[in-house]
């Protein structure tokens, strides 16, 4: 692997598609308040189509990149470009449109309790105020595709851990978003599962979409030769 | 997802199952939870005292003008009795006379026997009126919205009967309008302490009740549902509690106000429904005390309903703020 210390122009595949990259960060900072700097100097890329791990140590930043990434954070500094527009520039009101764009898998699956697994996973379709006949095939199939094709009438508190996991995945993949954000999509599943999610991963970039996965699991890492970005003391390092 | 590989599902059904049915779609914000139950409760709760403190200040301000209005419809000739005074004459000739001013409509002359039915409670039965200097009575019915010239009356009376004292109660009318005004006002300002309450406890437990699903906000904002979506998903479902809560409190009151006027109109001419009446006036709530009634519900469903939606679109602004300013974690999902 090639180290490329604070700055990637982004992945093998990537450097050969046209145009802007997906996400481009520029000497990006951030702090909580008063505090230290969680973040520093962050200048990276997420190319379209790349496939990339997020590591590093227990609170060195990951989930706060996360959260930039997904635009629920802006930085104190540096700037950052979403889908070539600078996100200091973008009205609230344009918020939700370019969230549609990037699917995310929480820590804690953040999954609507009263919700079946079928209706959890279309809900991003439904708040898009798409009819639900439109939607249920493509659903279902997906539903099937993850393995909970028969668990589609059953309420989250029933399902196992990978299970909702597997939901979340699902509803974040649901409306084929250009990037996907998971943060410890493995955490709560056994091997075998966490190799399962992982080649669901691959399969989804395979068909386009750009991956971002936090995770602290080496030995997930391993099974695949893809972009390591390692935040450590709130400096990223990027191995090709 | 449509061209999502089959190969990678490990777990498809097995062939020929039948195709596994979905329940209809539930809505976005559960129907039916803990703190709903309990804001419908407090909303009912509200409503019916809403609705009877406005059945009851409607009924006292009817009281209050009925009061005002029945005294004011009549002026009193009082003729004194004296030894060269054809007393009987003297009545006679006083109603004549105040009948023909205008604004007046009818005169009646207190007899002996109703004379000393009012003298009852200080004389006792069996008062023959000739035995004593009684003062005799002459009621005279007046026109409220063209009284007649009191003045000229009284002046007219006491050339022709100088023993005519005309009494227009207009000291006890104007006791009384400052009393049916205190009244009222005060039964006014009741109104509205009681309304306040009602919108404040309707916002605070709107509010309350939302908190606990905040949850849901957050994440129908990050799966990309706009906030005007989120709201009014919202807003429908506590249209539907502050409907259901307002009906039942209005249709208690409503229930309330015709189970007393039946009562009082089964019990008419009994002490217990005679006193029920001087002092609230009868309970009929009429076209206008239902619509009030109605009017309450309304509004209180207006105000759930737009509690609602600003409870929402304000959490989603507190979201919104925590991403412009990253200090104030305490709003923050763990993403």
């Amino acid at each position: 692997m090639r180290r490329r210390p604070g700055y990637c122009h982004g992945g093998g595949r990537a450097l050969l598609e046209p145009g802007w990259p997906l996400i481009h960060f520029e000497n990006v900072g951030l702090r909580y308040g008063m505090g230290p700097e969680i973040l520093r100097d962050l200048t990276f890329d997420i190319p379209r189509r790349s496939f990339q791990f997020l590591t590093g140590p227990s609170g060195a930043g990951k989930t706060t990149l996360l959260r930039l990434l997904f635009l629920s954070l802006q930085p104190t500094r540096g700037i950052i470009r979403t889908f070539d527009r600078e996100i200091s520039t973008i009205p609230r009101d344009e918020l939700p449109m370019l969230r549609r764009r990037i699917g995310i898998v929480f820590q804690d699956f953040r999954l609507l309790d009263h919700l079946t697994t079928y209706e959890n996973v279309a809900l991003p379709l439904r708040v898009r105020g798409k009819e639900e006949a439109s939607y249920r095939a493509d659903v279902l199939e997906l539903l099937k595709w993850v393995g909970l094709g028969e668990r589609i009438n059953v309420l989250p508190p029933v399902l196992s851990g990978g299970e909702k996991q597997r939901a979340a995945i699902a509803r974040a993949l649901i409306d084929r978003p250009e990037l996907l954000l998971a943060d410890e999509p493995t955490g709560n599943v056994d091997p075998p599962m966490a190799r399962r999610l992982l080649s669901l991963f691959l399969e989804l970039n395979r068909l386009g979409t750009a991956v971002v996965i936090a995770t602290h699991d080496l030995s997930l890492m391993d099974q695949v030769e893809a972009r390591r970005m390692i935040l450590s003391q709130g400096r990223l390092d990027i191995y090709d | 997802m449509t061209d999502a590989p089959r190969e990678t599902a490990e777990t498809a059904a097995p062939a020929r199952r039948p195709e596994m049915r979905v329940r209809p779609t539930a809505p976005i914000v559960p129907p039916a939870n803990v703190s709903g139950r309990a804001l419908m409760f407090v909303i009912a709760i509200m409503a019916f005292l809403a609705c009877l403190t406005f059945g009851a200040v409607s009924m006292v301000r009817a009281t209050a003008a009925s009061w005002q209005s029945q005294i004011s419809r009549e002026i009193t000739i009082q003729i004194k009795p004296d030894d060269n005074l054809d007393m009987e004459q003297a009545l006679k000739d006083a109603r004549d006379l105040a009948l023909t001013f205008a604004g007046t409509r009818d005169g009646t002359i207190v007899d002996k026997a109703a004379t000393a039915r009012l003298l009852e409670p200080w004389l006792g039965e069996g008062l023959d009126i000739d035995e004593l200097p009684v003062p005799r009575l002459v009621i005279v019915t007046i026109d409220e919205q063209s009284p007649p010239d009191f003045s000229a009356m009284r002046k007219a009376l006491s050339e022709k009967i100088p023993q005519a004292f005309l009494d227009d109660h207009r000291t006890w009318v104007d006791r009384l309008v400052a009393m049916a005004r205190t009244t009222a006002f005060i039964g006014t300002g009741v109104l509205v302490l009681v309304f306040s309450a009602m919108v404040l406890t309707v916002v605070f437990a709107t509010r309350g009740a939302l908190s606990g699903n905040r949850h849901i906000v957050e994440v129908l904002h990050f799966v990309g549902a706009e906030a005007s979506f989120v709201a009014s998903e919202f807003q429908k479902h506590f249209l539907l509690i502050s409907l259901k809560g307002s009906f039942a409190g209005g249709f208690l009151a409503a229930l309330f106000f015709a189970i007393a006027g039946f009562w009082q109109g089964r019990s008419i001419a009994t002490p217990q429904s005679d006193q029920a009446t001087a002092l609230f006036g009868t309970f009929s709530m009429g076209f206008t005390g239902y619509l009030g009634i109605v009017a309450t519900m309304v509004v209180i469903a207006i105000l759930t309903t737009l509690t609602a939606r600003f409870t929402v679109m304000r959490t989603i602004y507190e979201i919104d703020l925590v991403r412009s300013d990253p200090s104030r974690t305490d709003q923050l999902p763990d993403t």
